[in-house]
């Protein structure tokens, strides 16, 4: 019992990587924008099909299509910036997340009229491959896409933190108009956080396409779950969505052991409506920063 | 208004099966529209999460019947009542910490989520196989038709009935209220108004009648089950009729469900079966573009259209006034 409770820690651990790639992108446009931006999960979608589509036609990893993937969804996330989410920025947040709600029924329905609801994933020797420490069974690829998502988000944390750039957006995200008046160009600020976001995603999805199978309303799954890292850590918090990908992981990886059935999706909700409740402000505690 | 509604109830015998279907799916996303509409529209709560009452009510009455034997009639009472207390649990443990606006919707997903996920390993219920009901023979009392002209004229009636609460609503004290809460939460508070009752009312309300369309729903499909019912998509069309059409209006949710549902239907025949969301992305598309160039809705752009063409100065007749 106490190998498959370790067992469990160790997967939701793993997991708990990829959702925080997932999700920081998410709460750092949120925290700048003060958007919720409902067609994340679709976004990730696209750069896993991307991924898919590459890997097959070359016959190679998915880790391969990183490349291509990467700029490809920056690329994609700009000009939906452009043609969509600048021009209502200033709207009601009603009217924002509609929008953003509406363009995610578009994307993940093409995607079903293109793609079929057919699951796909990639198979290859690497990313059937484990490792055994004592009783632990590690899959490499979600030790690959751990180590990455880690990597990563360091170095978002980093950009954040210590660099010119950082300290704009973290100026934007604070007070706009502040930061405006200051001579911050807050309108590129946008631009750069909702790219980052979603470039996020375009390094999950090559991360992901060995552990997850693919289908057009995956976009979903992962944005409840996002939805719910985000408003643990606190909306906009980074480091906050960082650790709530981690507790959101494990307990749902536990609660695979000991709950009944297929009922351990139910725990992340369940989190997400107590916090909601009694820490509407997130674990850590600070606003948005 | 009694001369169109009286052309509207003879429409079934003048038109083939597959056209009274598809007037079936308009009055059908019309009534839920205006449930939607009544917590949505009125009282500003947006509300991800209706197809968990829904679901209550199909499952509700669905059980009931098949269990019991008891009348979908009485059953989906027993639905909208469950529905209503499940959304006053919820809409109590939100407002009471000043969750509001998209966090409430977000909370109502995430209930919708936890009940989709029961429901689904729940096999007293029928867990994730579902359940039929079968249907041999014209059974008013049983809600169960033979031919489509009777669910016709079933949800046509619930139409009415939806009309007739969003117009009381609409002069009525309670629906004053509401809408006050909608534009300013502490502005009504401060004349007066009990926001926590108004808001507890209006999701109430909405719950409930939205339940009553399970039931509908189940009877006329034959069949439910949580993949289908209690999926985001289908809380997203609950919502998309009232908003295409003119959030908190009293012809919104008809004239976004009379437009959007045969552009569906349109899309369908023209493009196969092959192509199975393909209905969904012209929603998603419509949902759009009202946001990005018509907040107000097709209501409201009538309205526009309305007052150009009455000449700059006058007073656009509301379309209320003018039926």
């Amino acid at each position: 019992m106490v190998d498959l409770v370790l067992q469990a820690i160790v997967s939701g651990i793993l997991l708990g990587g990829v959702y925080s790639l997932i999700c920081v992108g998410l709460t750092l446009t949120f925290g700048v924008m003060r958007i919720i931006n409902f067609a994340h999960g679709e976004f990730l979608m696209v750069g896993m099909y991307a991924t898919y589509f590459f890997a097959q036609a070359f016959h190679t990893e998915a880790y391969a299509a990183l490349p291509v993937v990467l700029p490809g969804l920056f690329a994609f996330g700009v000009v939906v910036y452009h043609l969509l989410v600048r021009p209502i920025l200033g709207a009601e947040p009603l009217n924002q997340i509609l929008l953003l709600m509406g363009f995610s029924l578009v994307l993940q329905n093409a995607a079903l009229a293109a793609f079929s609801p057919d699951a796909r994933s990639l198979q290859s020797a690497l990313s059937m491959a484990k490792l055994e420490a004592g009783p632990i069974i590690v899959s490499v690829p979600k030790l690959i896409a751990f180590g990455a998502s880690l990597v990563i988000t360091a170095g978002l944390y980093w950009l954040l933190r210590a660099t010119e750039l950082g300290r704009r957006i973290r100026a934007a995200a604070s007070d706009r108009e502040t930061a405006a008046l200051m001579g911050i160009n807050v309108g590129r600020v946008n631009l750069l956080a909702f790219g980052i976001g979603v470039g996020c995603l375009g390094v999950a999805a090559p991360l992901i396409m060995p552990i997850f199978y693919i289908v057009p309303n995956i976009g979903t799954f992962f944005i409840l779950i996002a939805f719910v890292v985000v408003v643990l850590g606190g909306i906009g918090n980074f480091m906050g969505a960082f650790l709530a990908s981690f507790i959101v992981a494990v307990a749902e990886s536990l609660g695979a052991l000991f709950m009944p059935g297929s009922t351990a999706p139910v725990l992340p909700f369940l989190l997400f409506i107590l916090v909601l409740l009694f820490k509407p402000e997130g674990l850590l505690g600070a606003r948005a920063r | 208004m009694a001369v169109t509604v009286a052309a509207a109830a003879l429409l079934p015998f003048a038109l083939g099966g597959h056209q009274t279907h598809v007037m079936i799916q308009i009055l059908m996303a019309a009534y839920l529209g205006y449930c939607w509409n009544v917590l949505g529209g009125f009282a500003g709560q947006l509300s991800f999460g209706h197809a968990l009452f829904m679901a209550v009510g199909a499952y509700s009455s669905t059980l009931l019947l098949l269990g019991a034997g008891v009348s979908p009639w009485i059953g989906m009472i027993a639905g909208g009542f469950l529905a209503a207390a499940l959304g006053v649990f919820i809409g109590y443990l939100s407002f009471r910490y000043g969750i509001r606006g998209t966090y409430f919707g977000l909370v109502t997903l995430a209930f919708a989520e936890i009940a989709r996920n029961v429901a689904l390993n729940w096999n007293a219920i029928g867990g994730a196989m579902g359940l039929y009901i079968p249907i041999q023979s014209n059974d008013v009392w049983n809600l169960k038709f033979v031919d489509k002209a009777g669910y016709y004229h079933v949800v046509l009636g619930f139409l009415l009935l939806a009309l007739g609460v969003t117009a009381w609503l609409e002069r009525s004290r309670i629906g004053h209220c509401l809408l006050a809460i909608r534009e300013n939460e502490d502005a009504a508070r401060a004349l007066g108004v009990d926001v926590m009752r108004g808001k507890l009312l209006a999701t109430a309300i909405s719950a409930f009648m939205t339940a009553l369309g399970g039931t509908l729903y189940a009877h006329y499909v034959t069949f439910i089950d949580p993949h289908t019912l209690l999926n985001m998509n289908m809380a997203i069309e609950i919502m998309i009729y009232a908003i295409v059409g003119g959030i908190g209006t009293l012809w919104g949710p008809l004239l976004g469900a009379a437009v959007l549902v045969p552009l569906a239907e349109v899309m369908r025949a023209s493009l196969g079966k092959s192509y199975a969301g393909i209905h969904l992305v012209v929603y998603g598309a419509v949902l759009m573009a009202i946001v990005m160039f018509a907040p107000d809705g097709l209501v409201g752009l009538l309205r526009r259209f309305g007052a150009r063409a009455r000449g700059a100065g006058m007073p656009a007749l509301s379309p209320s006034a003018r039926s």
